[in-house]
C-alpha cells in the first residue's frame, strides 16, 4: 500500500489474515496508521474489527501476513512487549482494575515503564514520579478530580475515559481504541471527541466507532470493513459518497445515515 | 523380559488404565459441562468399592452388589448435586476446592463410623475365578479380563451416548452456551444432574470392579484422585477422549515404570505430566 | 506507620502472644508455638492465593522440603549452626518452589490447582519410597541447631521459652516483609495480576515472571514454616508434604479471609483451635471438620476477616449483603 511514501508510519497491518478453523475472520487486511492521524475502522457487526485490533494489539495472532511498528517486524510480539514498544490499547469491554481507585489504576499503567521488579522495599505510593505521570495522565482523559474514587463505582463514561488515562500513562505513540463511546451520552461523547482531536496532534490513533457523527468529526482516514475484507479505504468524503459502502450498511441496526 | 510376562505387563497396563478411565471421564465430564473441579471424585471410587463389599457381604455375590450398587451411586450422585453442588456452579475454583476437600474428610470418616478402618477382601465370583496359562509358570486371572471387557464396552457405550443420542448432543450444546440451551426449552439443571450422577456412578463403579483385586481400604481414594487429575490434565479437560489416552499412557507408563524402575514407580506417572505440560499446557487434546 | 484501630489491634495481639511463656503452661506454650510456625505457613500461602490469585494446592511441598533440608544438613548427633541451615533450608524450598513454577505457571485454572496437587505428590513420593528422606518412616532432627556466632550464643533453641520468642520473632518478620513487599511495585503488580491479568500483559508486563517470582518468594517463607516445624517438632516424615497438609493450609488461608496478612494468621489460630477442639470431642474430629467446611463455604465467603466488616454493617443496621 502507501505505508512507504508516508514518513510518519508507525504502525502497517501488512495483508493480515486471522482463521479460526474453517472461518475466515479476517483475509489480508492492510492498514497504516501515521502520526498526527486518526485512522476509524468501521464496518457492520461480525465485520471483523474486534479481530483486526485484536491482532494488532497481540491479543491475536495472525495467521499470515506482517505487523510492522515503525519498520520493525513485530508480528510475534506478545502484547505485553507490543506495550512496552509504544502501542497501547483500550478494550471494548471495560477492562480495568475495578477495586483500586482511580489513581492506583493508572499508576500501575504508568509503572509499567520502569518496572523495577527488584525493589521489593520500596513503597509503590512515594514514588513522585509514577505519581506525577498518573496524574497528569487523568488530567489529560478529563478525570482531574476522580482520582480517589473507586474505579468500579465510576459512571460508564468515566470508565472509558480511564481506559484512557491508563493508555495516557504509557506513553503510547499508537493508540488502538475500541469503541471509547461506547454507551456515552451526548455530552460525554463530545469531552472524548474533543480530547480525540488533541490526542491524534502527537499520536497515530486507530478507531473502532459506531458513533458515525463523531467517526466523521475526527477521522483523517476511514477504512470499512465487511466480511473481514476491507472494502474501501480513504479520507472520509470518498467514504461518505461511496456507493458500496452504502450498500454494506442497508439493512443493518445502525445504518450509514450522516 | 519374556514373551509371557510382556504380556502380563500389558494386559495389566490396559485394566488398570482402563479403570482409571471410568473414573477419570466422570471428573472431566463434570469439570468440562459444568466447570466444578471436585476433589471428592476419588471418594466416589472409594464409596464404589465400599458398596461392593458391604452389599457382596449382604448378598453373597458381586454380581448382585454391582447391580444394586449402581442405582445406588446415580441416585447418591443426583442428592449430591441437588443438595450441594448445584450451589457451586456460580462460585470460585477456590471455594470449590474448600468444600469438596471438607466433602473428602466428611466421607472418609462416616465410612469409619459405619464400617470401619479395617482391610477388607471381595471375592472375585467363581465363574470368573479361573486363569489363563500363558506359559509354564505364569497365568493370567480371567477377572482382570473382565474388567477390561467392561471398561471397553463401557467406553464405546459413553461414546454412544455422548456422540450420537439427543441427551449426550445437549449435554454437548450445555457444554457450550448455557444461556441458549435453556432458551430451548431444554432443562440444564436436569442434564447437569445426570451428568453428575453419571460422574459419580462410572467412578463407584470402577470401585466395585477394583475392589476384589485391590481390596477395601481407607483412603483408597486418595490415590485414585490424583492420577485422575494428572489424566485430565494431559487429556485435555472436557475431553473424554483425551481422557481414555491419557488413561492409556498413564496405565502403561506405571505398570511398566513398576517393573522396569522401581525405585522411581511412584513418579513416573508425574513426570509423563511434567513432559506433557511443557509441550501443551492445555492438554494433548482440548474440549471436545 | 499509620496508628489507628487495625494497629493498634494487631500490637496487642502480639503482646498478648509475647506474654503466653510468662503463664507458665507448658502444653499451651508448646501449642501456640506450633500455631505460630502454621501462621507463617499460611502468611507465604496467602500471598499466592490472596494477593496473587494463584490458587496452589501444593504448597507442603515446599513446606517438607525445609523442614527435611534441617534433618538432612544437619550432623546426626552435633548441633548445626543456625545460620546456616536456616538459609539453606528456606533458599532449598525456594529453588524446589522456582523448578516446579517453570512447569506450573503454564497453565491456568482449574489446571493451575491441580498440576501444583500432583507436583506435591510427586515430591511426596521422593520423600516416601526413596531412602533420601529415610523413606516413609521419615528422619529425626536430633540435636537442634546453634545459634552461636563467634563464640557467643545469644539464645539457646533447646531452651523452650527461647525457642518460642525465636518463632514469635520469626512470625513478625516474615509478617513485615510481606507487608512490605505488598507495598512495593512488585508487590503492586502482583495485585495487580489478580485482579486483571489480562489488562496487566496489555499494559507492558510480563507477568509470567511476577508469577513465577512469587511462586519462588512464597515457597521461601513456606520453607521458614518448614524449618522452625523441624526445630520444633524434631522429627520429619513424608506427611508433610501431603495433600492434607496443602489442604490444611489452604484452608487456613481461607477461613482467615484471604488478602489479608493478619487474616491469614487468625485463620491458622481459628484451624487449629478447631482441631483442638473437635478432637476433645471425638475420635471422628474430621467429620465435625468437614461439615465445618463444607458450611463455611455455603454460608461465609469472605472467611474470619470479613467478619468485623460485618459486624460493622449489622450494628449500623444496614443489610448484610456484601
Amino acid at each position: 500500500m502507501t505505508e512507504s511514501r508516508n514518513p510518519e508510519a508507525l504502525l502497517v497491518a501488512d495483508k493480515i489474515t486471522r482463521r479460526f478453523g474453517g472461518l475466515l475472520a479476517n483475509q489480508d487486511v492492510c492498514l497504516t496508521l501515521a502520526r498526527g492521524q486518526l485512522h476509524a475502522l468501521l464496518g457492520p457487526n461480525g465485520a471483523g474489527k474486534s479481530t483486526c485490533i485484536n491482532m494488532l494489539s497481540g491479543d491475536l495472532p495472525p495467521s499470515s501476513g506482517r505487523i510492522l511498528f515503525q519498520g520493525r517486524d513485530i508480528s510475534g510480539l506478545t502484547a505485553a512487549q507490543r506495550s512496552l514498544v509504544g502501542i497501547g490499547r483500550s478494550y471494548q469491554r471495560t477492562n480495568i482494575f475495578p477495586k483500586f481507585t482511580v489513581l492506583e489504576n493508572v499508576r500501575l499503567a504508568a509503572q509499567s515503564r520502569r518496572q523495577q521488579p527488584w525493589r521489593i522495599f520500596t513503597n509503590a505510593m512515594r514514588q513522585q514520579w509514577m505519581l506525577d505521570k498518573a496524574r497528569a495522565a487523568i488530567e489529560e482523559a478529563g478525570l482531574g478530580g476522580r482520582a480517589e474514587r473507586i474505579a468500579g463505582v465510576l459512571s460508564h463514561g468515566e470508565q472509558r475515559q480511564l481506559e484512557i488515562a491508563m493508555v495516557l500513562a504509557t506513553d503510547a505513540q499508537v493508540l488502538l481504541l475500541d469503541e471509547p463511546l461506547a454507551g456515552m451520552g451526548s455530552e460525554e461523547s463530545g469531552k472524548m471527541v474533543e480530547l480525540l482531536k488533541r490526542l491524534r496532534q502527537t499520536r497515530a490513533i486507530l478507531l473502532v466507532e459506531h458513533d458515525m457523527d463523531a467517526v466523521f468529526a475526527v477521522a483523517d482516514v476511514i477504512t470499512v470493513m465487511v466480511n473481514g475484507q476491507v472494502l474501501e479505504s480513504g479520507p472520509p468524503a470518498q467514504i461518505r459518497a461511496s456507493i458500496a459502502v452504502q450498500e454494506a450498511y442497508l439493512g443493518q441496526e445502525d445504518s450509514f445515515h450522516v | 523380559m519374556d514373551f509371557a510376562s510382556f504380556l502380563i505387563q500389558t494386559l495389566n497396563s490396559l485394566q488398570y488404565g482402563l479403570l482409571l478411565f471410568l473414573v477419570a471421564s466422570g471428573l472431566t465430564l463434570v469439570f468440562g459441562i459444568m466447570g466444578i473441579i471436585n476433589l471428592a471424585h476419588g471418594s466416589f471410587y472409594m464409596i464404589g468399592a465400599y458398596l461392593a463389599f458391604v452389599l457382596a457381604s449382604l448378598t453373597g455375590n458381586l454380581f448382585a452388589a454391582i447391580a444394586l450398587g449402581i442405582p445406588l451411586a446415580l441416585l447418591f450422585g443426583a442428592f449430591l448435586e441437588w443438595a450441594l453442588f448445584s450451589h457451586l456452579y456460580k462460585r470460585d475454583h477456590l471455594e470449590q476446592v474448600l468444600l469438596t476437600y471438607g466433602l473428602i474428610l466428611i466421607f472418609e470418616e462416616v465410612r469409619s463410623l459405619l464400617v470401619g478402618d479395617e482391610v477388607h477382601g471381595v471375592d472375585i465370583p467363581a465363574v470368573f475365578s479361573a486363569s489363563i496359562q500363558l506359559s509354564d509358570v505364569l497365568s493370567y486371572p480371567v477377572y482382570r479380563l473382565v474388567i477390561s471387557a467392561v471398561c471397553i464396552v463401557l467406553a464405546v457405550a459413553l461414546y454412544f451416548v455422548i456422540q450420537r443420542t439427543r441427551l449426550g448432543m445437549m449435554i454437548r450444546a450445555g457444554n457450550h452456551d448455557r444461556v441458549m440451551v435453556e432458551a430451548l426449552g431444554i432443562n440444564i439443571n436436569m442434564i447437569y444432574r445426570v451428568v453428575f450422577a453419571l460422574g459419580v456412578a462410572l467412578a463407584a463403579l470402577a470401585g466395585m470392579l477394583a475392589a476384589p483385586i485391590s481390596s477395601v481400604f481407607p483412603n483408597m481414594g486418595s490415590h485414585v484422585l490424583i492420577i485422575s487429575f494428572v489424566i485430565v490434565v494431559i487429556g485435555g479437560i472436557g475431553s473424554v477422549w483425551g481422557a481414555l489416552v491419557a488413561a492409556l499412557v498413564i496405565g502403561f507408563a506405571d505398570t511398566f515404570g513398576k517393573v522396569l524402575v522401581p525405585e522411581l514407580s511412584g513418579m513416573v506417572v508425574y513426570l509423563v505430566m511434567a513432559a506433557v505440560l511443557l509441550w501443551r499446557p492445555e492438554g494433548i487434546f482440548k474440549k471436545g | 506507620m499509620k496508628f489507628d484501630i487495625s494497629t493498634a489491634f494487631k500490637l496487642l495481639a502480639l503482646v498478648a502472644l509475647a506474654c503466653v511463656p510468662l503463664a507458665g503452661a507448658d502444653f499451651y506454650t508448646e501449642l501456640i508455638a506450633k500455631t505460630l510456625v502454621m501462621a507463617i505457613f499460611a502468611m507465604s500461602l496467602d500471598l499466592l492465593v490472596g494477593f496473587t490469585g494463584l490458587v496452589s494446592f501444593g504448597h507442603a511441598a515446599y513446606f517438607g522440603v525445609a523442614a527435611y533440608a534441617v534433618a538432612l544438613l544437619s550432623p546426626k548427633y552435633e548441633a548445626a549452626s543456625l545460620w546456616y541451615v536456616l538459609p539453606a533450608s528456606v533458599g532449598l524450598a525456594a529453588l524446589a518452589a522456582l523448578v516446579v513454577g517453570v512447569f506450573v505457571l503454564r497453565t491456568k485454572g482449574i489446571y493451575f490447582i491441580m498440576v501444583t496437587l500432583a507436583f506435591a505428590q510427586m515430591f511426596f513420593y521422593v520423600f516416601h519410597d526413596t531412602p533420601l528422606g529415610g523413606g516413609s518412616d521419615g528422619l529425626y532432627l536430633n540435636v537442634k541447631p546453634t545459634a552461636e556466632i563467634a563464640g557467643f550464643q545469644p539464645f539457646d533453641l533447646d531452651n523452650p521459652t527461647h525457642l518460642y520468642y525465636f518463632i514469635l520473632a520469626m512470625l513478625v518478620l516474615v509478617y513485615l516483609f510481606l507487608a512490605r513487599v505488598l507495598q512495593s511495585p512488585f508487590g503492586r503488580v502482583l495485585v495487580g495480576i489478580k485482579s486483571n491479568e489480562h489488562r496487566m500483559q496489555s499494559l507492558g508486563y510480563v507477568t509470567f515472571r511476577y508469577k513465577l517470582a512469587a511462586f519462588a518468594l512464597a515457597g521461601g517463607l513456606g520453607g521458614v514454616a518448614g524449618f522452625l516445624y523441624s526445630v520444633v517438632f524434631g522429627f520429619v516424615t513424608p506427611e508433610l508434604m501431603s495433600w492434607h497438609q496443602s489442604g490444611n493450609v489452604l484452608l487456613m488461608v481461607i477461613l482467615g479471609g484471604m488478602g489479608n496478612l493478619v487474616g491469614a494468621v487468625a485463620g491458622a489460630f481459628a484451624f487449629v483451635a478447631m482441631q483442638e477442639v473437635f478432637s476433645m470431642w471425638t475420635k471422628h474430629w474430621q467429620l465435625a471438620m468437614g461439615l465445618m467446611i463444607v458450611a463455611a463455604v455455603l454460608f461465609m465467603p469472605g472467611g474470619l476477616s470479613a467478619v468485623p466488616g460485618r459486624i460493622k454493617r449489622a450494628l449500623q443496621g444496614g443489610s448484610a449483603n456484601d
